[in-house]
């Protein structure tokens, strides 16, 4: 099936040359829709207020972290389904294994390129 | 041992609690004190096993009033005061020279990639191509950033370390953050791993792979 790239896709992060990177990244694959929230409580307000097609989040944000983000969107009857990313530097096995059993859609680790991020992107939106 | 040896023993234990409790910042010399009271104890002259027991409380006497000259010389307060201070601010400028050079890259980037824009064909595709390439090696920011993050929580753990073992042994520099002001470790909040010890991409593929 092919995918919808006209679809809002909310990026998360506390850094913002990170959104800035990602959001040219996207960019570049052709997601134009794209906006930004930097922290988890701003992402939340966003996600409930919109509607978005994907999340590509940080984890390690303050005070909401990525992964509690993850479980508020989980645990919201609208907003359960979407498909969330995380791209973190977290790469232990525990932070993947609490990553998962929260439900998250497919997880990048930082540094990462471009072509790893078109890859999880079609992979989770095709699963989706 | 002797029962009258246990005895001594014991009743060093109690007069150094008792001391430590109405004393808190005893001076080593007070240990040379109790052991002259705890003699004082006895009717009898010390035996051979009550002798070698005072002799060793004397030595831990001199240890730590060893201990507290060479904390004294090591001018920790200088630690404490100036050179964690100094080194974190060294990081903190590191962080923000560096956030500003890649600000000043990802504009001159989008710049190009605009120009990209008005080209067609291979020209378009290789200019394309590289500022991709820009793009994700700018991403080494965040990632030196959390590293820098990491080390100075470490500098404040040391320092918090240091003032505590400067606090035990009576110093008056005790200014400084506690321990229990560390970063909270049940958040996950591991940050990035060293290469040799990190897992790539593959590697997380493959465990989450093994949840389906």
């Amino acid at each position: 099936m092919p995918i919808d790239k006209s679809m809002n896709v909310l990026i998360v992060d506390d850094y913002k040359t990170m959104l800035r990177i990602i959001r040219n990244l996207l960019k570049q694959i052709e997601f134009h829709n794209v906006e930004e929230a930097t922290d988890g409580a701003d992402a939340l307000a966003k996600l409930r207020t919109g509607h978005f097609g994907l999340v590509i989040s940080d984890w390690n944000m303050a005070p909401m972290t990525g992964l509690q983000l993850l479980q508020e969107v989980r645990a919201d009857a609208r907003l359960g389904a979407t498909p969330f990313i995380m791209i973190t530097a977290e790469s232990k096995t525990e932070n993947v294994v609490a990553a998962k059993q929260a439900g998250v859609s497919n997880y990048i680790v930082k540094p990462f390129n471009a072509e790893t991020l078109r890859e999880k992107i079609e992979k989770v939106l095709g699963n989706a | 041992m002797p029962d009258a040896v246990l005895a001594t023993v014991s009743a060093i234990a109690d007069r150094l609690s008792s001391i430590s409790g109405r004393f808190p910042g005893a001076e080593p010399e007070l240990v040379a004190d109790v052991v002259r009271a705890v003699l004082g104890m006895s009717d009898d002259d010390p035996d051979n096993s009550e002798t070698s027991l005072i002799a060793e409380v004397e030595e831990l006497g001199r240890t730590i009033a060893s201990a507290k000259a060479e904390i004294a010389a090591l001018r920790v307060d200088d630690i404490t005061d100036n050179h964690i201070p100094s080194a974190t601010d060294e990081l903190d400028a590191i962080v923000a020279h560096t956030a500003a050079a890649t600000d000043q890259i990802l504009e001159t980037c989008e710049t190009l990639d605009r120009v990209a824009g008005e080209l067609t064909g291979e020209p378009a595709a290789q200019l394309q191509d590289a500022t991709t390439r820009i793009y994700e090696a700018c991403g080494f920011q965040d990632i030196t950033g959390q590293r820098i993050t990491k080390v100075v929580a470490t500098l404040k753990t040391i320092e918090a370390k240091v003032a505590h073992m400067v606090a035990a042994f009576g110093s008056s520099a005790n200014r400084l953050a506690r321990a229990d002001a560390m970063p909270d470790p049940s958040l996950l909040l591991n940050g990035p791993q060293l290469p040799a010890a990190a897992m790539d991409q593959s590697d997380i593929d493959k465990l989450l792979a093994s949840f389906d």
